[in-house]
């Protein structure tokens, strides 16, 4: 028995060893996804067929992939964060979790973009844009009536009491984008007064930024306030969804991507990097349902894509909202007077 | 094979081959370590690395050698010397000292910079040398400890017995103590001893407000409400079942045992998801109800209903099972008398039948209500705007603002609420004697229920296997059509082609789904825990019920404490543990090996202490007085007589390893995904037919798996007596 307590002592020792040395091989990237499923897929299969390095992806939200990063601080497992609302990114840059990269593709990026990079001292960068608004579930509501909502005050109607979602901000980058929003639409007071007043509309805070809208396709709920993109993908794919853009004007995210620092690959890592602002691989998100309007100034938008153009937007302070102090100050505000209600 | 053991012992025995292989050979670290500067070291063993400049490895490879020195003057019983004891002693602080002292960017303490420059360099973590070192130097301790006369002199007994140890304190205790030294630090990593108070003691955490007022409660009330009501509902109906089967005529026991074990195989979120689709607003219950009786749609189901309901389901089976044995062990000559006596049915049943149930309901309420404070699958899913304690600690970690402290304080509030509903239950069980089985005779008929007894059994039991089979229904059909939650039954099976698409393409067989990694990861994992669970598990059983030994009391406490622990926490604490050095196995498959093996270790523990009473102990010595030492004893005789304790062993550790969440969620890395993992973020994003048809397939491969655990460990042969079947064990905090 000692013997065998031996051979497994040094089998799990020559596990434990190996299974960490593993990580080091070449010809490998590690891809910590904060996008939609659909789009984090196509992009690692397209990489791996185009350059052969193999992607071992894992998609989280953006909060949890943060959380991550925050976590293997001592030593970093993934190698690119891509997607995501940008606040999250630009906290990472803040802390120093992501390093610095100036991508030989930023000349052809859009303004947005690149003010997201420099925000950030290059840290991170833009890679996709979206504007926050609500949809609703058109068997429920009807578009053409007059009392369809059509702004963020007509969500207070005593109507639609229980039959708002939204996601929490604590774990969502979409809600917190609509918290900073809302803050810098009305004034700070008056944005917790607006939140407080549609608490008593809201049936559930979910956890994850677009499950308001799936519930709202299939009609558990009435509406849900997303991302415009995510409210159209559920009415590419068939939902009874009406894409809302607030008339008072609304917030927006510039999807980001970072390199980070001390990763096991840096360098598959910067081929990754450059290679996914490219236009072609900017394109694909249309193939995989993700309408949100691409960083590179040579991709083409997809047509069902909400039009940024046509939609009334907040100048949105991306330094001031991205940064840990004011995050954590508004988030607790949140837990104090919404969350806890 | 013998000679070779003969050749090693000549040697020295094992240890010492292996602790010399380890300084001498094998790479101690995991990466090759910074460039010191003081030439390329050949092996990157400790020897050639404490040569280039780090010579706080030096320590352990001297006292090796030493060993080795000892062998060649003393002969084989070299480590009966009283120097052995203390030079490994030593060696181990050493060891630890400079594997905890000198992190990956550099020494915790200025002052060892200065002395060893190379240290500023910081060293990355353990390799085979360095946890081959840490395993020979716990078996010459041990050898050393078993030749001045611990445990009666046995060597294969002390081995096990400091190894087990060694094992609970890396994978059990360290991973606690670091987590709870994590709530004395503000996010920023400043040491704050104050923080705990204030985060122990902020009001959302003990509001009352819900019971007062309109507001929300706190948390740890809202923790508690749920536990207490969930243990409640799920005594009553498993005691409802119980009777059903043990006191009624009831037809179709058997279908309702069949039904019983199926919470146990079921993956989490399945169970709330199928609520969903079946009480959800446009839920087809719901629309049936609106359709018919006019009730309208409400969303009644997010939120503490829906938790509770989705509780109910799962626990009841397990009280259900506790209560059955107490029921069935009721002598039926006690009511027989009171019948006698003139009391009428009812009357026996409230004072004689009824007071025999109580230790029996404790037990069941108690693991309820642990289950239901550990239970993290039907909250997220379910729980709408009702914060319980795991979802909070989740996103302490997981959310917008990661605050490790926020969530080690959360975890210890709830790893005592557990703790004292573990010590409760042992107290209480401890104490009284409800002996009803004696060696008299019990060959009276058990009393029928009491008719309006009667009535109230059936009452909670029909609509109970009715819900169970609709949402098993929804788990078979959701999977194979369209959209269930849309109420588009069309046949399909585009969901299960997602998940696992495969092709015979010219590369052969070539698998293109996106759930086939995390399934491969899934099955591979807990085929690998499960043995070694129970391994382990067992050993600790024979250890604890045959070998007497000092610290045998808090060694036992030590192996419950990994069962009591709740999942999430224990995912927190690895993480918080295991991402750095000197044990830096975050991102590995093995962390996950690991986590389940120290989590199910308990239930084969006990299952093995139950199945050893019952076998005396004149056999194992008529084997050791015919020569045979403690291994050959435990293989050749007790082994084959505890097969159903290894059998239940190794099911449960197979079937939790394959649904496990709560803590796995923690672990999961791009590399290795896990299936339960995988189905949550399908939850997450609304994908249900997606996630139901993957439990589907899971439950399935449980099954065939269980099978042939069945098939692999056999049946014992207990002389003609054909064998007592007997009921799983109890699940496991998740």
């Amino acid at each position: 028995m000692i013997r065998a307590i031996a051979m497994s002592g040094l089998a799990a020792a020559a596990l434990l060893g190996t299974s960490g040395a593993v990580n080091a091989q070449s010809g490998e990237l590690v891809l910590y996804c904060a996008a939609d499923e659909g789009i984090c897929r196509l992009l690692s299969e397209t990489f791996q067929r185009e350059t052969g390095i193999n992607v071992l992806m894992t998609r989280k939200s953006s909060g949890e992939t943060y959380a991550q990063l925050k976590a293997e601080e001592g030593q970093p497992r993934g190698d690119v964060w891509w997607g995501g609302t940008g606040d999250p990114h630009l906290q990472a840059a803040q802390e120093g979790l992501t390093s610095v990269y100036e991508s030989p593709m930023l000349d052809q990026l859009q303004d947005w973009a690149v003010r997201q990079a420099e925000t950030a001292d290059y840290r991170t960068v833009g890679v996709y844009a979206g504007a926050l608004g609500f949809g609703y579930n058109t068997d429920l509501i009807d578009p053409a009536s007059e009392n369809a909502p059509k702004c963020w005050a007509d969500l207070l109607d005593e109507a639609y009491r229980d039959e708002i979602q939204v996601a929490n901000p604590n774990s969502s980058g979409t809600s917190y984008t609509m918290l900073a929003t809302l803050v810098q639409l009305m004034g700070e007071d008056e944005a917790f007064a607006y939140l407080a007043a549609l608490d008593d509309n809201i049936a559930q805070y979910t956890s994850s930024g677009s499950a308001p809208i799936r519930a709202a396709g299939t009609g558990e709920t009435t509406i849900g306030i997303v991302f415009m993109h995510d409210a159209v993908t559920q009415a590419v794919s068939g939902s009874p969804i009406q894409v809302v853009a607030p008339c008072e004007g609304t917030g927006y995210e510039v999807g980001s991507m970072s390199l980070i620092e001390g990763g096991p690959n840096p360098e598959n890592a910067r081929l990754f990097y450059d290679w996914v602002l490219t236009p072609e691989a900017q394109e694909l998100g249309a193939q995989a349902n993700s309408f949100q309007v691409p960083s590179n100034m040579n991709a083409a938008t997809p047509e069902e894509s909400p039009n940024l153009e046509d939609i009334l937007l907040i100048d949105y302070d991306f330094a001031l909202y991205g940064s840990s102090d004011e995050r954590s100050r508004l988030l607790s505000r949140w837990d104090q007077e919404i969350g806890s209600r | 094979m013998r000679q070779a053991l003969t050749l090693v012992n000549r040697l020295g025995g094992l240890w010492l081959l292996v602790g010399l292989a380890a300084v001498l050979v094998l790479p101690w670290y995991k990466l090759p370590p910074p460039d010191t500067g003081g030439g390329a070291s050949l092996l990157g063993s400790a020897l050639t690395e404490a040569l280039a400049g780090r010579w706080w490895l030096l320590p352990p490879v001297l006292a090796m050698l030493a060993f080795a020195g000892l062998r060649l003057g003393r002969g084989e019983r070299w480590p009966a010397h009283a120097a052995v004891p203390w030079l490994a002693g030593a060696a181990a602080i050493l060891y630890l000292g400079q594997a905890f002292g000198i992190g990956l960017r550099g020494p915790a303490i200025d002052g060892i910079a200065q002395a060893m420059p190379a240290a500023a360099l910081g060293q990355p973590g353990l390799g085979v040398g360095g946890f081959a070192l840490g395993i020979a130097l716990t078996g010459i301790i041990a050898d050393s400890l078993a030749m001045r006369g611990f445990c009666r002199g046995e060597r294969f007994a002390a081995n096990a017995v400091i190894f087990v140890i060694t094992l609970l304190t890396l994978f059990v205790f360290f991973p606690i103590l670091r987590l709870g030294s994590a709530a004395l630090f503000t996010p920023d990593g400043v040491f704050q001893p104050g923080l705990f108070v204030t985060r122990f003691t902020a009001p959302d955490l003990w509001g009352l407000d819900c019971l007062v007022g309109d507001r929300k409660c706190g948390v740890v009330i809202n923790t508690l409400i749920l536990g207490i009501l969930s243990g409640l509902c799920s005594t009553a109906l498993g005691l409802a079942l119980a009777l059903i089967v043990a006191r009624t005529g009831f037809r179709f026991k058997g279908a309702l045992r069949a039904i019983s074990i199926l919470p146990i195989i079921t993956p989490p979120f399945v169970v709330g998801v199928a609520i969903i689709v079946l009480f959800g607003r446009t839920g087809v219950v719901t629309g049936w109800l609106d359709l018919l009786f006019d009730i309208p749609r409400t969303r009644w189901v997010y939120g503490l209903p829906g938790i509770l309901l989705a509780q109910v389901l799962a626990f009841a089976p397990i009280t259900f099972l506790v209560l059955l044995g107490t029921v069935e062990a009721i002598n039926p000559t006690l009511e027989e008398a009171s019948k006698t006596l003139g009391a009428k049915p009812f009357a026996t049943f409230r004072t004689v039948t009824w007071p025999l149930l109580r230790p029996g309901l404790a037990a069941a309420f108690l693991l309820a209500f642990i289950e239901s404070l550990a239970d993290f699958g039907n909250p997220i899913v379910l729980g709408g705007g009702y914060d319980v304690l795991s979802i909070r600690i989740f996103f302490a970690v997981v959310g917008a603002r990661y605050d490790l402290g926020n969530a080690a304080v959360l975890a210890i509030i709830l790893l005592t609420l557990t703790l004292s509903a573990f010590w409760l239950q042992t107290r209480w069980l401890g104490k009284k004697s409800y002996v009803t089985v004696t060696g008299k005779s019990d060959a009276g008929l058990s009393a029928p229920l009491p008719d309006p007894l009667k009535a109230a059994v059936y009452l909670a039991v029909i609509p109970w296997i009715l819900f169970t089979l609709g949402v098993y229904a929804i788990v078979v059909i959701g999977g194979f059509v369209t959209d269930v939650a849309r109420f588009d039954l069309a046949p399909t099976l585009r969901h299960l082609s997602t998940a696992f698409a495969f092709e015979f393409g010219q590369f052969g067989l070539q698998l293109y789904g996106s759930a086939w990694d995390s399934l491969q990861t899934t099955v591979l994992v807990s085929a690998i825990a499960a043995p070694l669970t129970t391994a382990i598990g067992i050993l600790t059983a024979y250890l604890i019920a045959r070998q007497n030994f000092a610290g045998k009391g808090a060694f036992e406490f030590g192996t419950m404490l990994s069962f009591a622990i709740p999942g999430t926490v224990v995912g927190v604490s690895y993480v918080a543990a295991f991402n750095v050095p000197p044990v830096d196995i975050t991102g590995t498959m093995a962390i996950l090996v690991i986590c389940f093996m120290f989590r199910n270790m308990p239930v084969g523990m006990r299952a093995g202490i139950a199945a050893l009473s019952q076998i005396d102990r004149s056999m194992e010595e008529a084997s050791q007085t015919m020569g045979a030492n403690g291994f050959a004893t435990l293989r050749t005789v007790v082994l084959p007589l505890i097969r159903p304790a290894i059998f239940t062993s190794m099911v449960y550790a197979f079937v939790t390893a394959m649904t496990a969440v709560s803590a796995v969620i923690f672990l999961v890395s791009a590399r290795h995904n896990m299936a339960t993992a995988y189905i949550m973020g399908r939850v997450e994003n609304g994908e249900y037919p997606l996630a139901i048809a993957y439990s589907a397939v899971l439950m399935i491969i449980m099954i065939v798996c269980i099978a042939i655990i069945q098939l692999l460990v056999g049946r014992r042969q207990l002389g003609r007596r054909s064998e007592m079947h007997k009921p799983p064990a109890a699940l496991p905090a998740e």
